[in-house]
């Protein structure tokens, strides 16, 4: 499938997601209380600039997903004082 | 088409379910040990359980004409129990002969900690003591790509026969670096906290067919077992051939799975025929 093939085929899809996204948000700030603070609101504030960012290659959603990833140590071996046995 | 579904939990679903697999395309499966949802309270709950992985299940299954396969283990969750994980080590080597036992799984990761990583290696040892294949859990959501990586470390310090490993639940930030290492990755079509359809047909769209399967993980919680015919239908739509789809839902589970002993596959297209 081309492009344009694709877009015909997932623009509603898609638009449909979108919709979701800013009733959620609406439903958020329509609610008693702020978390604009919490870290979630704003991870969720990032991703949406990931996804609306020009991208040289497609790798949105692996940038979404390593967004909302907790960090990766190298030295976790030597942290937990694990050695490993052949 | 004929499929595999490489990773469902049929222990918890109803035979309803493998009727409608059987209607489905579906001839074999295979079911990691899993956690039951709840924390089981003994060793002997577990010899109970690896029962009905290799005495109840395939008898079930093969009223509907499936094929039952399956992995032993303590799984992640319940691996915090260094002492408990222990006894149920001593336990697996019981079931290893089991003519539907496949290897050692799912082991793995669930929070990332230093007790779940001192029993996933050593199931790593009780695999290679027992020349087992090894099917790997990796972390949901957050913890996925720490913990993915923490996996491939300790894979790496071991003796394994890398293509005799599948390390399960790939998504977009995992996949490359599981394939990259020489492993089999699965993708798992589960709703919410995995891949749909859609995105796992994307990755393949990416990383190509070889060593790669998909599953649906169906289990108690809210999933869908009959999730590979939805990435088959998902394949059809965006025009992939016929060879590409049956290879990854039937020919690559079958060539990962032949490197067990005990995989012994009736061929579907022969079946009745005298």
């Amino acid at each position: 499938m081309d492009a344009k093939q694709i877009l015909d085929r997932e623009f509603l899809e898609i638009r449909a997601k979108i919709l979701e996204i800013a009733a959620s948000l609406d439903r958020i700030q329509r609610a008693n209380g702020d978390v604009s603070g919490e870290q979630r609101s704003e991870l969720i504030r990032s991703a949406i600039e990931i996804i609306a960012s020009q991208q040289d290659s497609p790798i949105r959603a692996e940038k979404v997903q390593l967004l909302f990833s907790r960090e990766y140590d190298p030295q976790w071996l030597d942290t937990f004082s694990i050695s490993t046995r052949t | 088409m004929y499929y595999i579904d490489p990773h469902i939990h049929m222990v918890s679903r109803t035979t309803d379910d493998y009727e409608t697999l059987a209607k489905m395309g579906c001839v074999a499966m295979s079911e990691p040990a899993f956690w039951a949802g709840f924390d089981r309270g003994s060793a002997d709950s577990f010899r109970d359980y690896f029962k009905q992985l290799t005495e109840v299940e395939p008898a079930r299954a093969a009223q509907y004409g499936i094929q039952h396969f399956t992995w032993l283990c303590i799984n992640a969750k319940e691996a915090e129990d260094v002492e408990l994980s222990r006894e149920v080590l001593k336990i697996i080597p019981e079931f290893l002969d089991c003519p539907n036992v496949l290897g050692i799984g799912e082991i793995g990761l669930n929070k990332n900690t230093r007790n779940e990583a001192i029993v996933f290696q050593e199931h790593m040892e009780l695999a290679i003591r027992y020349d087992q294949q090894i099917l790997i859990h990796t972390p949901h959501l957050e913890d996925k790509y720490q913990g993915t990586r923490m996996i491939l470390d300790m894979l790496a310090e071991h003796s394994i026969e890398r293509s005799r490993v599948l390390v399960d639940h790939v998504e977009e930030h995992t996949v490359k670096a599981v394939l990259d290492e020489g492993y089999w990755a699965g993708m798992t079509l589960y709703p919410v906290s995995k891949c749909t359809p859609a995105r796992a047909v994307d990755i393949f769209e990416k990383f190509g067919v070889e060593r790669l399967c998909v599953n649906s993980a169906g289990d108690w919680g809210p999933s869908k077992p009959t999730a590979v015919p939805d990435l088959i239908l998902e394949m059809r739509r965006r025009g992939h051939s016929e060879s590409n789809i049956r290879q990854l839902v039937f020919e690559n589970p079958r060539k990962f799975f032949r490197q067990s002993k005990n995989f012994d596959l009736l061929d579907p297209s022969t079946r009745n025929s005298q």
